[in-house]
């Protein structure tokens, strides 16, 4: 567990030093402003418009946070040759591994921290209460972020940073528009096309899972248990996308 | 065999089989072609090659970096990826690629995490190794700032961070000016003196030449020589050396081979070790004089190249 803490942390001072990640911290939170601006220029609710811009923006700044720095974490330790001397230490690579994962859940759990404050701080500013089911919204984008990450680590072990961006960027957007092969499935008669829309819903990531945002936005209500089913459908995904990475991590020569 | 009997083996390397593919249609490259080869407690072991040959591929099979295609790698009679026997170990890389956004102390606070121990107990550590490689004034400066020679260093502290039984050093004179080279030979040598085993790949023949208690010479994915200095460099005098004045070309003639003139200064080589007294004699009878008079042996560089040669 020490060097699981070492390897994070030191991932976390490496990630923290990173200009980019201040460039959309930057992005983000003048998105998360911005937010009111346009509340003042649309007919409607402008206390729902600043949420669900707040919450949206949140959640694309926190992926492209993920996609853009966990693509090069092991990459560039192998590129930089800066993992001869880890991997050399008395540590298992899974360990390393573990380790980087956890290094940028932690900048990203920081990021989301600070932007939702900003965040808070604005719907504050207009409703003049804390509303808790907030934390709700956000605890999943941080639940959608962790899977993200891991996925981002994963194409990081075996490919370059641009394409693996490309290729994280792919799942996130999937991710979010996979939902539609639900209503697909419930569409078609049941046939090899049935087959295979469900085949493709099973394994393709489900993003929307993560997303409560209309619900809370609106105050609408959600049933405990989807809660408990997007942190299971979460936790299992992102074991799975690390387990996988570990596998192709455990057997690459550093060359 | 039977000297070798007598030490433990602390690292042992058998049949080592190494192949990179590359390419859209993958190719097989051979680099390592069957390595055998075993390094004594406490010795001060050199791994000679030129470029391309296979010291940092064999070097980064050891320590667990790329994997072998066949052949077995031990260390201190455990499996050479074992964690109980990369406790024992410290690496210094060919080129120095660190953690640049840490400080000299928060690099070596890092490395220290790595091993078993209280963080605490590794304080000490750190300041007396900062002192050691003389970078104990710089310890707050973020690495990014290091010349090529203090990475080196800094790359040193963090190799001896464990109080390693057996240090690997690749190419570790790289990069440092004369003086560098010298603190650096010492503390090597000072290694060794503590009972540590040390391994050293590098292309200065010289330094390995003064340090080295044996060596293996790899050429083209083969070892062609291993043993210790002794055994591999023969005492026989190969030629002499002599710098004179007073005798001309002419005079010399027959007897040695002109090197060079400087000023009234000449220097000769002379093979046939008769024909000595016979210069000496003539020098005399010509109001000449000898300034030098050198036997050259062989060297591990005259070694090193005909290996290469026949490699």
């Amino acid at each position: 567990m020490k060097k699981i803490k070492a390897i994070a942390f030191n991932t976390f001072k490496e990630a923290i030093r990173d200009r980019i990640l201040y460039l959309l911290f930057f992005f983000a939170a003048a998105a998360i402003i911005f937010s009111r601006l346009l509340a003042i220029l649309t007919v409607g609710d402008r206390v729902k418009i600043i949420k669900d811009v707040g919450l949206a923006s949140l959640s694309l700044f926190g992926a492209l946070m993920a996609i853009l720095i966990g693509t090069g974490l092991v990459y560039k330790e192998i590129d930089k040759k800066t993992i001869y001397t880890v991997i050399s230490k008395p540590i298992h690579r899974w360990q390393f591994l573990l380790g980087k994962f956890l290094g940028l859940v932690l900048t990203l759990v920081v990021m989301i921290g600070l932007m939702s404050f900003i965040f808070l701080v604005v719907v504050f500013a207009h409703t003049l209460k804390l509303e808790p089911r907030m934390f709700i919204a956000i605890f999943f984008i941080l639940v959608e972020l962790l899977l993200i990450t891991a996925v981002a680590i994963l194409f990081s072990c075996f490919s370059t940073p641009i394409l693996s961006s490309i290729f994280s960027l792919a799942f996130y957007l999937i991710g979010h528009t996979s939902w539609g092969l639900e209503t697909l499935i419930r569409k078609l008669k049941p046939g090899p096309w049935r087959l295979l829309a469900q085949f493709l819903y099973t394994f393709l990531p489900d993003l929307e899972n993560f997303n409560f945002r209309t619900e809370i936005v609106h105050g609408l209500a959600i049933q405990p248990k989807f809660y408990f089913y997007s942190c299971l459908y979460g936790l299992f995904y992102t074991i799975f996308i690390i387990v996988l990475a570990n596998i192709i991590f455990k057997k690459r020569d550093f060359v | 065999m039977g000297k070798e009997e007598k030490f433990e083996e602390v690292l042992k390397v058998q049949n080592l089989h190494k192949a990179y593919k590359t390419g859209f249609i993958p190719r097989r490259y051979p680099v390592l072609k069957g390595i055998t080869f075993s390094v004594l407690k406490g010795e001060i072991f050199g791994y000679l090659g030129p470029n391309g040959a296979g010291k940092t591929t064999t070097l980064k099979c050891i320590l667990g970096l790329i994997f072998p295609d066949s052949g077995e790698i031990s260390l201190f009679g455990q499996p050479h990826l074992s964690l109980e026997a990369k406790e024992k170990i410290g690496y210094l890389p060919e080129n120095p690629y660190f953690y640049e956004y840490l400080t000299a102390e928060e690099f070596l606070n890092f490395y220290a995490q790595l091993f078993p121990g209280d963080r605490m107990a590794y304080k000490g550590k750190i300041k007396e190794l900062l002192h050691l490689v003389g970078l104990e004034k710089v310890a707050d400066l973020q690495l990014r700032k290091f010349s090529r020679g203090m990475l080196q260093r800094i790359g040193l502290a963090q190799a001896l961070i464990n109080d390693p039984e057996l240090v690997f050093l690749d190419e570790p004179l790289g990069g440092l000016d004369p003086i560098g080279r010298k603190e650096l030979r010492d503390i090597i040598v000072n290694l060794k003196e503590q009972g540590k085993t040390v391994f050293i790949c590098s292309h200065i023949l010289q330094d390995i030449e003064m340090i080295c208690d044996r060596v293996a010479i790899i050429v083209a994915g083969r070892l062609v020589a291993q043993g210790s200095l002794p055994e591999l460099i023969s005492e026989k005098v190969l030629f002499t050396e002599i710098t004179l004045s007073g005798l001309g070309r002419s005079d010399l003639e027959g007897l040695g081979e002109f090197v060079s003139i400087r000023g009234d200064r000449a220097l000769i080589k002379v093979y046939d070790d008769n024909k000595i007294d016979e210069i000496i004699n003539l020098i005399r009878e010509k109001k000449g004089k000898i300034h030098s008079l050198i036997p050259r042996t062989e060297t591990l560089e005259d070694i090193f190249v005909d290996m290469v040669k026949q490699g």
